[in-house]
């Protein structure tokens, strides 16, 4: 089975300015991945590469096994939410996936069924422009469904939804990996995203940054993991000297726990050593996280990355 | 081929649900009645008169009136969406983009031809009921042959209106410059045309190229369409007159207004396949 995304050396230029600049990866089927990136990260590009709506300078890509520029007929396998989707104001949520079921030659009962499946069968005959916000959305994701697509394509799909229907849409999203189908989502909610995704590609300034699994990244960074440790009364002074005598630099917290900073390649052995220690009371292990990765590899909009290489 | 017809089907009937199509019925009904009746106000009569004449009136106004709604009905069908944010989805969709300006097109030519026969219709059907000398097969050719040539006209501004929505920016760029391209065709090409006429003063080259002159504006071809068919003597003597050395054949004439319903149109489908999204 081919990947579902794959592009080597990809360019796409726009006159002098290079919104993506030779980037390379590889998206397998039936995982969720994180598309991140700041605004003019290259991101937009690269989505509507995918959907072949603009034709790259160079390199090659391939999406499901075939060059999506001006091929129409692959774009009946994708689906697509657009970065905060209006539609027409004037349908209501039926008539829209009506319309738009017929030209993606989707059987017309499926529009019904996703209707019911993101929770808008009540409002199906109502003007779209009544919709709120988070309605829209789901809409949009209703519509991303038509034709049952092997790859969906998300662009910050929970901008202005509430938590409770970003929950359910991240639900819906782990329908789909279950089904075996390829999902590719863009946001900047990196605490939002984290859990719900199994890789990332992650982008700045047109240039892929890294591109694999969380825990690959996670081990390719060698972020130290974070230890909150709790004293017993009167026992915090005393912890302190004994963890700088075995070289850990511990730091006092306003509400008289200690915080650790610890290699990841020492983790497991301090551990151990912290749990047979008495005069800790209680110790909460807080791995590194997407945001504090992301900061590391300076996927921000300032070039911290070559100061720190 | 279907997407095409998919998209012109959804068009049409947003062009309906927008009461667009009901208030042009309603307009073409009204302007063909008033000027029916009120037409030879002028003369100190009022009252139905000569059913040619009455076409020739409808004629010079919907030379004005149906250029300027076929421009608005369509100035905004694919720079609107780009500002409203659909148009990246309808492409993410499986249809090629000429597909798309192709229904597009199609199906606001399809309103303003419904609301076309829909009002002048009626209106006809009206004027025939209350003037039974009217009803001859002669007028009936002549009304079909209006009806037809101004639905052409429409399609001719639409397919304008197309390319404009195509090539612009913004929303209100686009509406800016459909009306300059109203004007420029229905008032400044015939006074450029009349300047020439004074200025050169007759000479045989300007009388050689002068009626071929005309059918560079599909205003002048639609006009020519129906006023050289109703003949002298129906209050269009200006034109007829201009042209009395010339006689130009109906099927051409008829060639060139769909030439220009297709050519802007056309034109419109190729820049849209080159623009960057």
């Amino acid at each position: 089975m081919n990947p579902a995304i794959e592009f080597e050396a990809l360019a796409k230029r726009y006159g002098m300015l290079a919104a993506l600049d030779g980037v390379s990866a590889c998206v397998p089927r039936g995982q969720v991945i994180g598309l991140l990136g700041h605004n003019g990260a290259g991101k937009s590009t690269l989505i509507k590469l995918i959907l072949g709506l603009i034709a790259p300078s160079g390199g090659r890509l391939d999406v499901l096994g075939q060059s999506p520029w001006r091929a129409h007929a692959l774009r009946r396998r994708i689906g697509y939410l657009p970065e905060s989707a209006t539609f027409y104001a004037n349908l209501s949520g039926r008539e829209l996936l009506d319309y738009l079921a017929r030209l993606k030659q989707a059987p017309r009962a499926q529009a019904q069924a996703l209707l019911e499946r993101v929770g808008l069968a009540h409002a199906a005959d109502r003007r779209i422009g009544t919709y709120s916000k988070g309605m829209r959305q789901r809409l949009g994701l209703a519509q991303a469904l038509l034709g049952s697509p092997e790859l969906v394509l998300l662009d910050e799909p929970t901008t202005g939804l509430d938590p409770q229907a970003t929950r359910e849409l991240y639900r819906i999203v782990g329908e789909l990996r279950a089904d075996g189908r390829c999902v590719l989502v863009s946001s900047h909610l990196l605490a939002e995203l984290e859990p719900h995704i199994d890789g990332a590609l992650i982008l700045r300034q047109g240039k892929l940054l890294a591109a694999g699994s969380l825990a690959a990244l996670g081990e390719q960074a060698a972020l130290p993991a974070h230890m909150l440790l709790r004293p017993h009364e009167n026992a915090g002074a005393e912890l302190m000297t004994q963890l700088a005598a075995r070289g850990l630099a511990a730091q006092s917290r306003p509400d008289g726990r200690l915080e650790l900073q610890v290699p990841r390649e020492a983790k497991l052995r301090t551990l151990r050593e912290l749990l047979a220690n008495p005069a800790i009371a209680d110790l909460d292990v807080r791995e590194p996280t997407l945001a504090q990765l992301y900061d590391w590899l300076g996927a921000g909009p300032h070039p911290a990355a070559e100061a720190r290489a | 081929m279907n997407s095409i017809f998919i998209v012109a089907w959804k068009e049409f009937r947003d062009d309906f649900r927008n009461r667009w199509t009901v208030a042009l019925t309603v307009l073409f009904a009204l302007l063909a009645l008033g000027i029916a009746w009120f037409g030879s106000a002028a003369a100190g009569r009022v009252g139905f008169t000569s059913f040619d004449a009455t076409l020739a009136s409808l004629t010079t106004l919907g030379a004005f009136v149906i250029p300027l709604i076929g421009l608005l009905i369509a100035y905004d069908t694919i720079v609107g969406e780009r500002d409203d944010g659909t148009l990246l989805l309808m492409l993410s969709y499986p249809l090629a983009r000429g597909q798309l300006v192709a229904g597009k097109f199609l199906g606001h030519c399809g309103a303003l031809a419904a609301a076309t026969l829909a009002g002048f219709g009626l209106a006809v059907a009206i004027m025939q009921l209350m003037q039974p000398p009217a009803q001859t097969l002669q007028a009936w050719l002549h009304i079909g042959r209006f009806i037809l040539s101004a639905s052409l006209l429409g399609a001719c501004f639409v397919g304008m209106a197309c390319l404009i929505s195509v090539q612009t920016a913004d929303k209100s760029r686009a509406a800016g410059l459909a009306l300059i391209g109203w004007l420029a065709s229905v008032v400044l090409f015939d006074l450029a045309l009349l300047a020439l006429l004074v200025v050169s003063g007759g000479n045989p080259v300007e009388r050689a190229v002068y009626p071929y002159l005309l059918l560079l504006n599909p205003v002048d071809v639609f006009r020519l369409v129906n006023l050289t068919a109703l003949g002298d003597g129906a209050g269009n003597d200006l034109l007829t007159g201009m042209t009395a050395h010339h006689t130009y054949s109906p099927a051409l004439l008829c060639l060139v207004l769909l030439g220009w319903a297709v050519a802007p149109f056309a034109w419109a489908m190729l820049a849209f396949r080159r623009k960057e999204i």
